[in-house]
Order: C-alpha cells, then structure tokens, then sequence
C-alpha cells in the first residue's frame, strides 16, 4: 500500500496530471475595488453589507472559523453592537462543575459558528460536497477576488451537449465548470439594511469585498505602514546615494 | 589636546590585547582590507545576501515564538500569527517574501561569479563555500515551505521527499527516516521545524567560511586581472558607503513586494488546510527550484531524472576544471560571454518549463533545456578553454581606469 501511494503520488506529480487539468484557460475580467491600489482601504458600509450577505445567504452551508465577532469592529460596528450581534448565536461550553457541555449565548470573544458540527454532516447535508470555510477564500482561489465576484455570478445553462453530472451547475468561471454549489446570488435575495442597490451585481461585489476584508484584516495597515515605511527607505537610499557619491569624488575607479 | 590616553581608550586597548574583536573586524571588513577599486555594483549583492540571511534568522525567530508544528494546528497557528499577533502579518510576509529576496540575491551573486570567473584560481574554495551556502539554503527553503502545512506544504513534501525513493537498495528506507514514519505526518512537520530552524545557523558558519576563503586572495574585479596593492582601497568607508546605498536600493523593491504583492509569488493553493484525502491538480515548489524541477521531470526515467536535477548542482563543484580558460572575467572572452547569456536564458526557460505541466511544448523544450545545461557545462566550456582568443588584457587595474580618469 505505501509502494502503491509513493508510486501513485511520484507519477501523478512527475507524468502530470492531464486529466484533471484539461487546462482550458478562463479568463477572469478584472474588477475595480476600493482596496486595490497603494492606499487602497476597505469600504465599511460595503463590508457590512456583504457580512449581512454572508449572515443571511452564505452561513448556511460555509463557515467563517478564522474570525471571531470581536473582529467585526473593524466592520464600523460598536463593541456595543458586536456584543448583541454575539448574543444573537449560541455556542457550546462546558464542561461545567456537574461535568456537563451546555449552550450559552456567544461572547465578541467567540469565533463565528460553523453551521454543521463536523464535515462529515456537512457532505451529508449538500449532496456529498463539502463547503469550503471562506475565512481565505479570496487568498485560495487563482484570481482572488475577482475569480470570487465573477464566480457567484457566472452560473449559466451549459452548453449544449454537455451532459451535466446530477446535483452539479454549470459555472463559467469554476475550473471544470460543474461546481457543487448552486446558484445563491439573485437581485433582490438580500434587502440592505443601508438601501443600497440589492441587483445581484451589488450583492455579489458587496459579499466579495466581506470576504478579501476576512482573508486579509491587517490589509489598510500593511498599505498604510507600506507607505510609511517605503518613502523612508527611498530618502535613506537617496541620502546613502548622495554620501556615497562624495565619499568617492576623489577615488578614481 | 592631552597625549594622555582616556581611561575609555586604556580599557578598549586592554581588552583588545585579550580579544582583539575590533582589530578582527577592522581586518575582516573595515580599514585594514583592501578592496580592488574597480568593482562594480554587481558585486553589492554579497552583501545583500548576508543582509538577506539576517533578515530570515530574526523574521524567523518571531514567527518560531507564534508558530506551533503540530499537523492539527499548525496552519491555524500561521493564521493566528497573521490575524491575533501584533504586527504579525509583517513578519509573515517580510519572511515568506525574504526568502525569494535571498534566492533573487544569491542567484544574481553566482551568476555574477560565473560572468568574471570569480570561481577561478585561487578562489576554488571560495566558490565551494558558496554552493554549499546554496545547497544549505535549498534545503532550509524546502523545509520552510512545508511548515503552514497548507495544500502545497503537504504535497511538495511529499514529492519532495519521495524523490529519495529513487535510490536503489536503501532508497525506501531513507524516505521512511525522512518523513519519521510511512506517510508525511506529524512526525515529519515536526522534524523538519526543528532542521529549519537549525540550517540557518549552518549557513552562518558556511558564511563565515566563505568570508573567510575571500580574505585569502581577495576579492575578484570586473576586469578578472590581479589587483597591486596599489589597485585597492579600503573596504571601510568606501565599499562600506557602496553596500549600503545597494541595500537602500534593493529593501525598496523588497518593501514594494512586501506591503503590496505579498502573496505575488506564493501558490494560492498553500491557503487551503493540507488535505491527504485532496491531491492539487498541479504541484509545483516555489520559483526558485522551477530550473532544477524541469530538469527532474525531463528525463522519463525517475532515478536518472534525480540524478540529474541533483547533478546539476554538484556539477558546480567542478565548474574550476571544466573552464581552465586561463583569462577570468567575460569582458574579455568575447566568446564565452555569448554562451554565458544563453545559458543564463536556457536556465529561464528552464525555470518557466517548471511551472507549466509536463507535456507538449514544455516538455520538449525541458528536454533541450536539460541538454543545453550539462553542454554548456562539460562541452562548452572545456572546449573554449582551448580555442577561445582572448582580447588583450590591460596592464593593471590602475592602467585603463586612471587612464579613462584623465
């Protein structure tokens, strides 16, 4: 059996594995985002609409397991406000002094709950796929989060004679194209608490932008530090230049 | 002013007749080494290197404080240190892009050595120090890798590690020793925490051998002729004040990709939690093993094909005896300036062929990459060593650059 895997994982790694990457090249459209750029931040208003996305649509079936609700201040929210969205969910706890688990309401120090206890019900509940948790989503995918934006709205009738495996959707932008999850994304499945525009476009880039905020938190510190930090080094370069230039003024070389 | 010594003066030279630390690093890089004044800004990137290491070995030491090598969480444990630990995200990204820094730096270094013939006599030493320094680091940057313990973690391991598997007789059971069990688990991430925290060290000593081996002759110049005492001048402060304009230079570009391309050069696949179950549809190692990676899947028998890729970098060792053209630097072998810039090219495309899947044009051109690789090496240059015209040397260092000074 070890033989047998070692063999298997050395040709599958050396001969190439052609099958499954019958590599058609999908081309992703670039989007435009507010967090692109050298100083490029996120849009508080835009992620709290794409969390109410996430609460509302998403969370069903894909956890969130690398954020806790105290995160969600950087969402614009009051720790006031983080402490009743937390009360909102139950979690498990315990043991207590009787040796007993119990459930209590969730605290900001909590991590968001998974919808389903263990993977396993998670297959059992989506027709044998497993929902990816979307905490690095936008970091996981080739395209980041524009292949995520694009994704969510790219499901179509396949194409004539394709015959598609049962349970699966044809998805434009999906490697493969037959992806487990069906259509979520639709004008009007979300109405904002903001009145911002609820077509499927918005909810799409909206929920995108939630999601590249979890798979990168520290992302307007690492601009705002970047820049800080890189226009020093250019005026040490550009001083060190200046010092080394007469330094040798008088070496001939 | 008072011929009497300060009591700060008197303790200084009290110690430095017990432990002459700063007459050894005056010596070693500061007055008291003289440096051919002609070199160039090709030669700032040994510096960057040691600057480069240093960078890993402190990033790495923080990140080490954070991390937890176990297979369950370690990849959370990465998570926490890029979300929870205070400026985490920085030493993260400063060390998962330093090391394609370092790699960017020392492949300009070897190259840079292989253009003016640095590796020549009486440097030969020298340049074994530096391929080992390279060797050491491959390993250490494999061993890395494998730590967040993400998809491609997991399954450029396991390739990796197979790789051994190749030699007869004792191959399985070196494979066995590596991973500390029958799959990649626990015990190998375990394993290969504690090496990648030892290899670095090993480099620093490599490092100061090869600091060393540089003292003896001195440092190689761009026109590859011996320097006279009178061609040099002193590391401190010239070549001092040189390195560290090169290092504001370069930590400029290194910042860039740091803040705003930090996973540019990272597969997106390594965010995925290492799944034995889930094979990735293309395994691929990091950039910087791409040239050795294609001439590994070039040649359709495995073992040769380790032989090869493992081949290719020994060969190095005897690069001295393969060129014995008695003249140093490129400048003046019109000839063999030509082939070096075609196999600087073929190791590109080598590098490229890497990354694509190992068939059709890819796999054709890693085939005539592979070749040109070991031509160039074993019949190219033992050939031109023979045949090559030189164009004439000039006299001294001092000849043509006082002259051009005029």
């Amino acid at each position: 059996m070890k033989k047998f895997l070692l063999a298997a994982t050395a040709a599958f790694a050396l001969a190439g594995p052609s099958v499954l990457n019958a590599a058609e090249e999908i081309h992703i459209p670039k989007e435009e985002w507010s967090f692109n750029g050298v100083m490029g931040t996120f849009d508080k208003a835009q992620l709290q609409r794409g969390f109410q996305v996430y609460k509302e649509v998403c969370s069903a079936c894909h956890s969130l397991q690398y954020i806790s609700f105290r995160n969600f201040t950087d969402l614009g929210y009051s720790e006031e406000q983080v402490k009743s969205l937390a009360a909102q969910y139950d979690v498990e706890d315990g043991p207590n002094d009787d040796g007993e688990m119990f459930k209590r309401k969730a605290r900001p120090s909590d991590h968001v709950p998974k919808p389903f206890p263990n993977d396993a019900l998670a297959r059992v509940a989506n027709g044998g796929a497993l929902p990816p948790d979307l905490s690095l989503m936008t970091k996981a995918r080739e395209g980041g989060p524009d292949y995520v934006y694009h994704l969510l709205l790219g499901y179509e009738e396949p194409p004539a004679g394709l015959e598609l495996t049962p349970g699966l959707s044809y998805n434009k932008y999906f490697p493969g194209h037959q992806i487990g999850m069906a259509k979520q994304v639709a004008d009007g499945i979300v109405t904002f608490a903001d009145g911002a525009p609820s077509d499927a476009a918005h909810i799409a880039k909206d929920v995108t932008a939630f999601l590249h905020w979890a798979a990168e938190p520290k992302l307007e510190a690492r601009h705002s530090t970047g820049v800080r930090v890189t226009l020093y080094a250019l005026i040490f370069a550009v001083l060190a230049f200046l010092a080394k230039r007469r330094l040798w003024k008088d070496i001939k070389h | 002013m008072s011929t009497e010594k300060s009591v700060w003066r008197k303790a200084f030279e009290w110690h430095e007749e017990r432990l002459p630390l700063v007459s050894w690093l005056d010596h070693s890089l500061g007055t008291k080494y003289p440096v051919p004044r002609n070199l160039n800004y090709w030669w700032n990137f040994g510096s960057l290197a040691m600057f480069m290491l240093a960078v890993m070995i402190f990033s790495g030491i923080f990140l080490a404080m954070n991390y937890t090598p176990h297979v369950t969480l370690a990849f959370d444990s990465v998570e926490h240190i890029m979300r929870d630990v205070n400026h985490g995200w920085l030493i993260r990204y400063m060390h998962s892009n330093g090391a394609s820094f370092f790699f960017i730096v020392v492949y300009i270094h070897i190259l840079r050595g292989m253009y003016y013939g640095s590796y020549k006599a009486p440097r030969e030493v020298l340049w074994w120090m530096g391929i080992l320094i390279y060797l050491v680091m491959m390993a250490t940057g494999f061993l890395g890798y494998v730590l967040p313990w993400g998809q491609m973690s997991f399954w450029g391991a396991t390739v990796i590690t197979s790789l051994f598997s190749a030699i007869p007789a004792v191959g399985d059971s070196i494979v066995t020793l590596l991973w500390g069990g029958f799959s990649v688990d626990n015990p190998t991430l375990n394993r290969f925490f504690s090496l990648h925290y030892l290899l670095p060290f090993v480099i620093v000593g490599l490092v100061f051998l090869h600091i060393w081996a540089l003292h003896v002759p001195g440092a190689n110049n761009p026109l590859g002729i011996d320097a006279t005492p009178a061609d040099k001048i002193p590391f401190f402060p010239y070549y001092v004040m040189k390195d560290v304009f090169g290092l504001g230079v370069f930590v400029v570009i290194y910042f860039i990709a740091v803040f705003w391309f930090p996973n540019a050069l990272g597969d997106p696949v390594n965010y995925v939690k290492a799944n034995p179950l889930v094979t990735p549809p293309h395994i691929v190692p990091e950039w910087y093993y791409l040239p050795f990676y294609a001439i590994l899947r070039a040649i359709p028998n495995k073992l040769l094909g380790v032989v090869a890729m493992f081949g290719a970098i020994l060969i190095m060792f005897v690069l001295p005896w393969l060129d014995r053209h008695p003249v140093r630097s490129a400048s003046f072998r019109p000839i063999y300036r030509v082939f070096f810039w075609l196999f600087v090219a073929n190791a590109l495309m080598l590098g490229w062929c890497g990354a694509q899947l190992p068939e059709g044009l890819p796999a054709t051109l890693s085939q005539v990459g592979t070749f040109w690789y070991f031509f160039h090496l074993l019949v190219v240059l033992p050939v031109l060593s023979w045949v090559e015209t030189p164009k004439p040397l000039p006299a001294s260092i001092s000849q043509p650059v006082l002259k051009a000074a005029e």
